[in-house]
C-alpha cells in the first residue's frame, strides 16, 4: 500500500517535471504562432512558427559582449529571471489538474515570481548607466505598480468563488461547477486579460517589436543584453505570455483538462489546452492589430479601468453570489 | 524545603519541583543579565574620553553585544518553552514595588531587540571611529551612555508588568532617543528634528498615560494583573483602546502622527537609526498588542476597522512619500512608516476576525502582523546599516551624488541588495512571507457576515498590493541609483569597502532575512505560544504538512514552499552554468550602446528624481509639488540662444502643511492672547497667588 502510494507520488512528480518542460518548450511556439497570425492580419510575409526556436538557438551560440561597467548583477539577472518564470510555469496546471508542484506556489506567489523577475530586470537596466535603461526601468515599474491592484482584485474575485488561491484546487472547483455563467467571472476575465496585456508588454501598453526610445518599456530594459543572456530573457518573456494565457484558460474555460493520469485523459488535455491557447492567441493577434500603442500616461487610465472591472467583479460576487 | 511543607517520602518530587522552578527562573535571570550588561556598557563608555576612545569602541560595544545575546537567549527561551514568569523588585515607591514579567510576547520582542542590538554592536566599533578620527569629532561618552539607556529602556519596558515601570522606562527610551538624535547638535536641522521628535514622543506618552489611567481606574491599581481583571464597559474599553492606539501609534509612526520620523531617523548615527527604526517603532506595536489583546482582553471589530483604515493610509502614503525622497536615510524612514502601516493592517484584520467570532482567522492575522514586525526589524536594520556604510565611506546621503558603488563596495552592495529584495516582498526572502500571510488573511474575508467588512478587506488588500509594487519601484530606484551605473561625484568614485565589523553586522541580519524567508513554518511554530497567550488559539494547519510547506488555512486553500523556490533558483543557476557558460568563449568587454553620439558620462544616467517622474505625474495630488524649469538665455534676436537650464523640484508632506502648521499657529496665537495676564507688575502676581490660595482653601474645606 505504501509502495503504491509512493509510486503514484513519484509518477505525479515525474509528470509535473515533464509538464514543466513541455510548458517551457512550447512557449516559443506560442510566440511564433502569435507573430504569424499578426503578420497575416497585417498583410505581411510571415515567418514560420518555428522561427523563435531558431532565434533562441542562434542567440545561445553567439559570443557575448558585455558593457565595460557591467557588474555581477547584470550577469546573474537572466538566470534569476528565467528561474523565477520557469518556477511559475511549474506551478500552473497545463495538461493535468492535480500536480504536486501546484502546491509550491499559489496565485499570489506567482505574482511574486513575476515581481522578482521584474525587479532584477529593472536593476540590470540601471546597471549599465545609459539613459535607455533608466527610462525602461522607470516606466516598467510605474506600469507594474498600477497593474498590481487590478491583479489582486482579480485574485480576490476568483478566490471568493473558488474558496482558494491554489491553482489546482481553483481549476478543479470551476471544473466541478460545470458550465455556469457568473457575472463576477465575466468581469474578472476582462480584467485579467487587460492586466495580462500590461504585464506581458503587449499593445496597447508596450510594443514588443519596437526599439525606438519613445515607445519601449520592456525592450529598453534589456537593450544591453546579447547572446545567451538575451536568449534566456526572451524565452522568459515568452513563458510569461504563455503562463497568463494558460491562467485565463484554467480559471475561465478549464473543460478538457486531464483529471487522471491515464493516456486518454492526457491526450485530451493536451489537445484541449492547445486548441484554447491557439484561440486566445488569435484574439490577441486581432487585438494587437486593431489597437495602437497608447502614450505612457494613458496607461494609468487603462489599468484603472482594469481595476474597476475587477472591483465590479468582486462586488458582484459579494452581492449576487453569496452562499455559492 | 521547609517552605514547601512536603514530607520526606516526596523528597524526589520536591526536588524535581524545585528544579523545575529553578529552571523557570533562568530566562528572567538572563533578562536581568541583559539589562545589567546594557547598564555596564553605558558606565564603561563614561571613560571613553578623547585619549581613550577604545573604551567605547571595544568595551562599551562588547557589553552591548553581550546584552543583545542575553536578550535573545532570554526571549527565545520564554517564547519556545511557552513560559510566563513574574517577579517583584523592591525598587520604586514604598507601597508599589516594581512588577516584572517575562512571557512569550515579551520574549518575542526581546529576541527582536537582541538581534538588532547584536548587529548594531558588531557594526558600531568601526562606525563610531568617524567621531574620533573624522572631520567633525564628537565626544564619545554621551553616545555610549545614551545608547545604553536607550537599549535599557526598551528591555525594561518589555519586562514591565505594571504601568509605573512601563512609563518610567518608556520615558527613558524616549529621552535617550532625543539625545541620540541631537548627538550632532552643531547643525540647526538636527536640533529642530530632535525637538519635533521629543514633542511628539511626549504627546504620545501623555495619551498612553490616559490609557493606563482608564485601565487602572477600573482595575483598582497600576499592575497589569489588576488591569487584566478590570471590568470594562464597551465604551470605556473603546476609550482605553483609542488612547492606547493614538499614544503608541505616535511612537510607531502612523499617519498623520508620523512627521517626526523622517526628520529624526536620518540625523541620528546610523546604527542608532537602525535601532530606532527597527526596535523603537516596534515598542509602539508591542504597546498596542499588549493593551488591546492582553490588558483589555476582548477586542472589538470596530477597533480593527480603525486600525485597518489607518494602516492602509500609512502604508500607501508612506511609500508614496518615500518615492519622492532622494536622501537615502529619509527614504528609509518613510519606508518604516509604510511597513508600520502594513503591520497595523494585519492587526486590524486580526481584530476584525476575532471581534466577529473567527478565532482561527484572527490568529492568522496576528501571526502575519507579528511576523512582519520581526521581518521589518531585520531588513530595515540591515538597510539603515547599509546606508550608514555608504555614509561612512562617501560622506554622502544624497542619492543624486552616488552611483557605481557596486564596483567599489561589493559586499555592502550585496547586503543592501538583500535588504532591498526583502523589503520589496519578493520570494524567497522574509518580507514576502509576511505579506503573503497578510494577503491570505484578507482573502478569508468571505467568512465574515457583515457585507461592508467583506468589501473593505479586499479593497485594503488591493491597496496593499499597490503599496508593495510601489515599494519595489522605490528600492529599484534606491539601489539602482546608489549602487549601479556610473559614479556621479568624485568622492564616490574613490570609495572603499567598509571594515569587517560593519560587514559582519550587516551579514548577520542578511542571513536572518534569508533564514526567516526560507523556513517560515519553523518561525510560525515558534510564534504559537504568543497566539495561545493572546488569542487562546494557535494555527495547527499552518505547519501540518511538514516544514517544507506553509499552508496557513488548509492544504487545499493556499500553500507556499519557500525552500523549493530557493532550490529552483539555485538549480537553474547551476544548470545555466553547466550547459551555457562552460565551453563558451569568455565575454568580451566593450562600451555600452550610445546611439553613435560618443562617450557616455554620468550626466546621461537617470537620476532619482527622473526615475520617479512617471509616478509623480500619476499620483500628483498626494504631495505638494513645486516644480519649475528656468532657462537662461543670451543674445539678442528673434530666437534667443539657451545657455543654461535649471530644474527646481520641491516635494512637501501635506500633513505638515495642513495639520501641524495650523495647529502650531493656533497654539502661538492662543499663547499671545493669554499673554495679557503677564503684566510685569509684582502687585498683579501677588494678587494671583492670593486668589489661588483662597480658592484652594475653599476646595479643601468642601
Amino acid at each position: 500500500m505504501n509502495s503504491l502510494a509512493m509510486s503514484s507520488l513519484s509518477i505525479a512528480w515525474a509528470l509535473a517535471a515533464a509538464q514543466t518542460l513541455i510548458f517551457i518548450a512550447a512557449a516559443p511556439l506560442l510566440a511564433g504562432w502569435v507573430k504569424r497570425l499578426k503578420c497575416h492580419l497585417q498583410n505581411r510575409a510571415a515567418p514560420t512558427v518555428w522561427q523563435p526556436y531558431r532565434d533562441l538557438a542562434k542567440l545561445m551560440r553567439k559570443d557575448m559582449v558585455l558593457a565595460e561597467n557591467a557588474s555581477w548583477l547584470f550577469r546573474a539577472t537572466p538566470y534569476i529571471v528565467f528561474g523565477a518564470t520557469g518556477l511559475a510555469a511549474a506551478a500552473v496546471p497545463l495538461i493535468v489538474v492535480h500536480l504536486p508542484t501546484a502546491a509550491i506556489a499559489d496565485l499570489i506567489v506567482l505574482v511574486g515570481f513575476f515581481a522578482l523577475a521584474r525587479f532584477f530586470t529593472a536593476l540590470a537596466a540601471l546597471d549599465i548607466g545609459t539613459a535607455f535603461g533608466g527610462m525602461g526601468a522607470s516606466r516598467e515599474m510605474t506600469v507594474a505598480a498600477l497593474a498590481e491592484p487590478a491583479m489582486l482584485m482579480v485574485v480576490f474575485t476568483l478566490s471568493m468563488t473558488a474558496g482558494t488561491t491554489n491553482l489546482s484546487t481553483a481549476t478543479e472547483t470551476v471544473l466541478q461547477a460545470g458550465v455556469v455563467l457568473r457575472p463576477s467571472f465575466l468581469f474578472a476575465l476582462f480584467a485579467l486579460a487587460m492586466v495580462a496585456v500590461a504585464e506581458c508588454g503587449r499593445i496597447p501598453v508596450d510594443n514588443p517589436a519596437t526599439h525606438l526610445e519613445l515607445t519601449m518599456l520592456h525592450e529598453a530594459m534589456i537593450l544591453e543584453y546579447g547572446g545567451r543572456h538575451l536568449a534566456l530573457i526572451e524565452w522568459a518573456s515568452q513563458i510569461k505570455l504563455m503562463i497568463y494565457a494558460v491562467l485565463i484558460v484554467d480559471f475561465f474555460f478549464p473543460w478538457g483538462i486531464a483529471r487522471d493520469f491515464d493516456a486518454v485523459s492526457l491526450a485530451v488535455g493536451v489537445g484541449a489546452v492547445t486548441a484554447k491557447v491557439m484561440l486566445l492567441a488569435m484574439l490577441l493577434a486581432a487585438w494587437e492589430s486593431v489597437l495602437a500603442k497608447m502614450r505612457l500616461f494613458r496607461a494609468p487610465q487603462f489599468l484603472g479601468f482594469a481595476f474597476l472591472l475587477a472591483l465590479l467583479g468582486m462586488l458582484t460576487s459579494i452581492v449576487l453570489e453569496t452562499g455559492s | 524545603m521547609g517552605a514547601d511543607g512536603r514530607s520526606e517520602s516526596e523528597d524526589g518530587g520536591a526536588l524535581a519541583v524545585s528544579a523545575v522552578n529553578m529552571v523557570d527562573g533562568v530566562p528572567l535571570f538572563l533578562a536581568y543579565v541583559a539589562v545589567a550588561c546594557a547598564l555596564l556598557s553605558g558606565v564603561v563608555s563614561l571613560f571613553a574620553v578623547r585619549r581613550h576612545p577604545d573604551f567605547l569602541h571595544t568595551g562599551s560595544f562588547l557589553f552591548l553585544f553581550l546584552a543583545g545575546v542575553a536578550s535573545i537567549t532570554a526571549g527565545g527561551w520564554a517564547l519556545l518553552t511557552n513560559l510566563t514568569v513574574t517577579d517583584r523588585l523592591a525598587l520604586g515607591l514604598p507601597w508599589l514595588e516594581w512588577h516584572l514579567r517575562l512571557d512569550p510576547l515579551s520574549g518575542f520582542f526581546l529576541v527582536l531587540l537582541g538581534t538588532l542590538v547584536t548587529a548594531a554592536s558588531l557594526y558600531g566599533p568601526s562606525y563610531t571611529r568617524e567621531y574620533t578620527h573624522g572631520e567633525a569629532p564628537q565626544p564619545l561618552p554621551p553616545l555610549g551612555v545614551f545608547t545604553a539607556t536607550f537599549v535599557l529602556g526598551m528591555q525594561m519596558l518589555l519586562l514591565a508588568d505594571d504601568a509605573l515601570v512601563f512609563m518610567i522606562f518608556w520615558e527613558i527610551m524616549s529621552l535617550s532617543g532625543y539625545f541620540l538624535v541631537v548627538y550632532q547638535h552643531q547643525h540647526a536641522g538636527n536640533r529642530h528634528a530632535a525637538f519635533l521628535y521629543l514633542l511628539l514622543a511626549h504627546v504620545g506618552a501623555l495619551v498612553i498615560l490616559l490609557a493606563f489611567g482608564v485601565l487602572a481606574a477600573f482595575g483598582g491599581g497600576l499592575t497589569f494583573a489588576q488591569m487584566r481583571a478590570a471590568p470594562l464597559t464597551p465604551l470605556w474599553a473603546t476609550l482605553a483602546f483609542a488612547f492606547a492606539f493614538l499614544g503608541f501609534g505616535t511612537k510607531a509612526g502612523m499617519v498623520p502622527l508620523h512627521v517626526w520620523l523622517p526628520d529624526a531617523h536620518p540625523v541620528a548615527p546610523s546604527h542608532i537609526s537602525a535601532l530606532m527604526s527597527g526596535a523603537m517603532l516596534k515598542m509602539g506595536i508591542y504597546g498596542i498588542v499588549r493593551v488591546s489583546y492582553d490588558l483589555i482582553g476582548e477586542v472589538r471589530w470596530e477597533w480593527g476597522v480603525a486600525l485597518l483604515v489607518v494602516g492602509t493610509a500609512s502604508a500607501l502614503l508612506g511609500v508614496l512619500y518615500a518615492l519622492m525622497q532622494h536622501d537615502l536615510k529619509r527614504l528609509l524612514a518613510y519606508h518604516s512608516i509604510e511597513n508600520i502601516g502594513i503591520i497595523l493592517m494585519g492587526l486590524g484584520m486580526s481584530m476584525i476576525f476575532l471581534g466577529s467570532g473567527h478565532p482561527l482567522l484572527g490568529t492568522l492575522g496576528l501571526v502575519a502582523a507579528l511576523y512582519h514586525t520581526l521581518n521589518h526589524a531585520l531588513f530595515k536594520g540591515l538597510l539603515f546599516l547599509g546606508a550608514g556604510a555608504v555614509l561612512y565611506r562617501t560622506h554622502e546621503r544624497d542619492l543624486e551624488r552616488m552611483g557605481g558603488l557596486i564596483q567599489r563596495m561589493p559586499v555592502t552592495a550585496f547586503m543592501f541588495l538583500v535588504g532591498s529584495v526583502a523589503i520589496s516582498a519578493l520570494p524567497p526572502f522574509n518580507g514576502f512571507v509576511s505579506e503573503w500571510l497578510t494577503f491570505q488573511t484578507a482573502l478569508q474575508a468571505p467568512a465574515l457576515d457583515n457585507g461592508v467588512l467583506r468589501m473593505i478587506m479586499p479593497i485594503a488588500a488591493a491597496l496593499l498590493a499597490l503599496t508593495g509594487a510601489l515599494a519595489a519601484a522605490c528600492f529599484v530606484k534606491a539601489f539602482g541609483i546608489a549602487f549601479l551605473g556610473k559614479p556621479r561625484t568624485r568622492h564616490v568614485a574613490h570609495a572603499r569597502e567598509v571594515p569587517m565589523g560593519m560587514l559582519l553586522g550587516m551579514g548577520w541580519l542578511a542571513a536572518l532575512c534569508l533564514v526567516l524567508g526560507v523556513l517560515p513554518t519553523l518561525t510560525i511554530e515558534a510564534m504559537a505560544p504568543i497566539t495561545r497567550l493572546l488569542a487562546h488559539t494557535s494555527l495547527p494547519a499552518a505547519t501540518a504538512q511538514g516544514w517544507l510547506w506553509l499552508t496557513p488555512v488548509s492544504p487545499q486553500g493556499a500553500s507556499y514552499s519557500a525552500p523549493f523556490v530557493l532550490l529552483a533558483l539555485v538549480v537553474v543557476y547551476g544548470l545555466g552554468y553547466l550547459f551555457l557558460r562552460r565551453g563558451a568563449a569568455p565575454a568580451r568587454r566593450c562600451y555600452p550602446w550610445d546611439c553613435g553620439f560618443g562617450s557616455l558620462t554620468h550626466r546621461m544616467e537617470y537620476t532619482s528624481t527622473s526615475f520617479t517622474q512617471p509616478i509623480r505625474r500619476v499620483f500628483g495630488a498626494v504631495w505638494k509639488v513645486d516644480e519649475a524649469v528656468e532657462t537662461t538665455t543670451a543674445g539678442a534676436g528673434p530666437i534667443p540662444r539657451v545657455t543654461g537650464i535649471r530644474h527646481h523640484l520641491h516635494v512637501q508632506d501635506w500633513s505638515w502643511l495642513k495639520v501641524y502648521q495650523p495647529i502650531g499657529r493656533l497654539i502661538l496665537d492662543a499663547a499671545r492672547r493669554i499673554g495679557f495676564i503677564q503684566t510685569g507688575s509684582i502687585h498683579t502676581y501677588l494678587k494671583y497667588s492670593f486668589g489661588t490660595l483662597v480658592f484652594l482653601l475653599w476646595i479643601v474645606s468642601l
